[in-house]
């Protein structure tokens, strides 16, 4: 039985990745924002055979109640074994371009909040000399394109961050996990036109819930997306710069 | 599935788009969606138009799959209406519990069970699947939130259960499942000959087996109007280990034509001929209730056209409408690939539109052929409605409005209860001609 806390816990892809935690009869504690919706999860996943050792709605860009909520979960769960962090919006770029306002915000939320959480996390596992750290980031990491920049921005700041805690927790045997999906059907992606790219929550749980187990460093959710990013990475700028992507 | 771009569609009818938009829940407590129409939506696996709201937006409740609660002793499964029939026999049957009734795919939604009044194999001992509905939640399109029960605003318990989801989004409900030994089935399978032969290993086996359905060979009747297999089973009390069947690969495509050509269609049927009298088997409990999930989209094989079912039900007492029927189908040399014949049991339906009542139940699929199709389709109406019974709305795509309020009577009541936001093709064909 591992203990896990899940930060973001009622986004779709956490909820299927904590259900699989739940099969597995491991212990969670979750948060999110919505209290409502804390309940609802955390009463499926109870039934789904988890034990949830409780549950805290926490905005996470309160940055001065990180602390408190980490207590309460390290207290509940008795220690942290797995932390997955996978909350996060998606704003519409255009409004972002007219706004700096809305653009730090985004930042905010997805970068700034996270760093925190990570900051935090970091002190305790390296402590404890053990322990693994899953973090959901984005294919938009990878590379500014202009239909998601900002978001891609932020993204990338939590990657770049991800990379050097990995090295640096790595002599305390603590792991950690960057994953970066691609397209996935879910409530953040409600206004996409779905293509052949996309794929469902519960598949994408599926790879995730395995790179966590297995201790994987990077994984892309599904796998073909390392390859597309590959492509879009290599592409060289002068070309880049003049295709809508 | 690992593609989310699966399309919105009606089981039967591939050709068409179900509807112009799609709003998701993906919460009890979000609003009813402002698009008008609007129609709920499952998991797509309705036959004809009861399921498509072309002209408007579709409400997908497959966001709402969580469990709620569950009581051990009871077994009473509290859960959101998007739940998969298949998710609750994946997490309950290892446990010991079963669906009180299921209907033969598991991959339908908690929600549809419900607005379809779905029945199976046990319905002469256990009725349909409303009949073990302890509790729902309805949200109205006036925002309003309306909890029932069979003692708790009764009427609008009995307006949904079997309501074709046109009172409103089912939001959640509460069912009693019933304790197995365990996944293993006995089953027998007895050949048989003639609709009176059927009769009396149904009656036979009333007592002796919770399970009951036969197979009927539409396209050779013989002189005794109905030749077939009459399968009969109980979970089994010594359980022995079984395998579920493995998934075959299925279709990733619709191919243009039908892959069932008649000499197929006659070989399946023809092998009902050479079965030995009796044989029994023990067998997963998927086998004997699923045999077509293990072949998703299986519906693809009638190719782009697709197909119709057909099924009715008709009182004991014009149970000789099974023959006419059975043999109008093979003058018409439209073979239907797979016919199952059933007895439905005494219960007193528990909806106002429930489909399930005392009687016979023949179920028919025909692959789409045009006018020749839908001719067949209303003869076959026409000795239905002779014998006073009912064509299944769930599985409908072209009765006339005659026909389907003949058969459910209680059809202006529901009128008064639909959501006025709601409506399906279905019902704008048999009861609102009107555009809303």
């Amino acid at each position: 039985m591992r203990k896990v806390l899940i930060i973001g816990a009622t986004s779709a892809i956490a909820t299927a990745i904590a259900r699989l935690f739940a099969q597995d009869g491991d212990r969670v504690f979750l948060v999110a924002r919505n209290e409502e919706h804390l309940k609802a999860t955390a009463d499926d996943l109870t039934v789904r055979g988890a034990s949830v050792a409780g549950y805290k709605s926490l905005d996470v860009n309160a940055l001065d109640r990180h602390k408190a909520v980490l207590d309460e979960a390290e207290k509940a769960l008795d220690g942290i074994d797995i932390a997955l962090i996978a909350h996060g919006t998606l704003p519409v770029q255009a409004d972002c371009e007219r706004s700096p306002g809305l653009t730090a915000q985004e930042l905010q939320t997805n970068a700034v909040s996270t760093i925190a959480l990570l900051t935090r996390l970091a002190e305790r596992m390296e402590e404890r000399r053990s322990g693994r750290i899953a973090v959901i980031t984005s294919v938009a990491a990878d590379r500014g394109r202009q239909s998601n920049y900002v978001y891609g921005a932020a993204k990338a700041a939590v990657d770049t961050f991800l990379e050097g805690l990995r090295q640096r927790l790595h002599k305390s045997g603590v792991g950690v996990t960057t994953i970066r999906p691609g397209f996935i059907d879910t409530p953040m992606t409600a206004g996409f036109r779905k293509g052949l790219l996309w794929a469902k929550p519960e598949a994408a749980a599926k790879r995730i819930h395995a790179a966590i187990g297995s201790g994987r460093d990077v994984v892309y959710v599904p796998f073909f997306w390392r390859w597309i990013m590959l492509v879009i990475r290599l592409m060289p700028r002068s070309l880049f710069k003049r295709i809508e992507l | 599935m690992t593609n989310a771009n699966a399309a919105y569609r009606s089981w039967g009818r591939p050709q068409s788009e179900a509807g112009k938009r799609v709003v998701r829940l993906w919460w009890r407590d979000q609003a009813f969606p402002a698009d008008r129409p609007a129609l709920p939506f499952g998991n797509g696996r309705s036959y004809g138009d009861s399921c498509l709201a072309r002209e408007g937006a579709l409400i997908d409740l497959r966001g709402l799959d969580r469990f709620i609660s569950f009581d051990d002793d009871t077994g009473l499964l509290r859960c959101e209406a998007g739940v998969l029939l298949s998710d609750i026999l994946a997490h309950f049957v290892p446990k010991g519990w079963f669906l009180p009734v299921t209907p033969g795919t598991r991959f339908v939604t908690l929600g549809g069970a419900i607005a379809n009044d779905v029945h199976g194999k046990n319905h002469h001992r256990a009725g349909s699947f409303g009949h073990h509905v302890r509790r729902l939640e309805l949200l109205r399109s006036d925002g309003t939130r309306i909890a029932c029960s069979p003692n708790e605003s009764a009427d609008w318990f009995a307006a949904t259960i079997g309501g074709c989801g046109l009172t409103g989004v089912i939001l959640w409900a509460e069912i009693a499942l019933r304790r197995v030994p365990g996944p293993a089935m006995e089953v027998d399978t007895l050949r048989f000959s003639g609709v009176d032969e059927f009769l009396e290993l149904s009656r036979a086996s009333h007592n002796s087996h919770e399970y009951t359905v036969a197979w009927i060979d539409a396209l050779n009747p013989g002189r005794d109007g109905a030749r077939g297999l009459f399968f009969r089973s109980n979970f089994a009390a010594d359980q022995r280990p079984v395998a579920a069947p493995r998934p075959k690969p299925g279709l990733p495509f619709t191919p243009p034509v039908s892959l069932l050509p008649k000499p197929a269609v006659r070989l399946f049927n023809t092998a009902t001929r050479r079965w030995p009298r009796r044989s029994r088997q023990y067998v997963h409990y998927e086998r004997s209730f699923y045999p077509l999930d293990a072949v998703p989209n299986w519906n693809r094989l009638f190719g782009r056209r697709g197909f119709y079912q057909y099924q009715c039900v008709v009182p004991y007492s014009a149970a000789e409408a099974i023959g006419e029927l059975i043999a109008r189908v093979a003058r018409a040399g439209e073979g239907s690939f797979l016919s199952v014949l059933k007895v439905f049991g005494d219960h007193k339906p528990v909806g106002w539109l429930s489909f399930p009542r005392p009687g016979l139940t023949l179920a028919l699929d025909f692959p789409d052929r045009g006018e020749r199709t839908l001719k067949l389709l209303d003869t076959l109406d026409e000795i239905t409605a002779e014998a006073g019974g009912a064509v299944y709305p769930a599985k409908d795509a072209r009765m006339d409005a005659q026909t389907f309020q003949r058969g459910f009577p209680s059809w202006r009541r529901l009128e008064d209860y639909r959501d006025p936001a709601i409506c399906s093709d279905f019902w704008r064909r048999v009861a609102v001609p009107q555009p809303i």
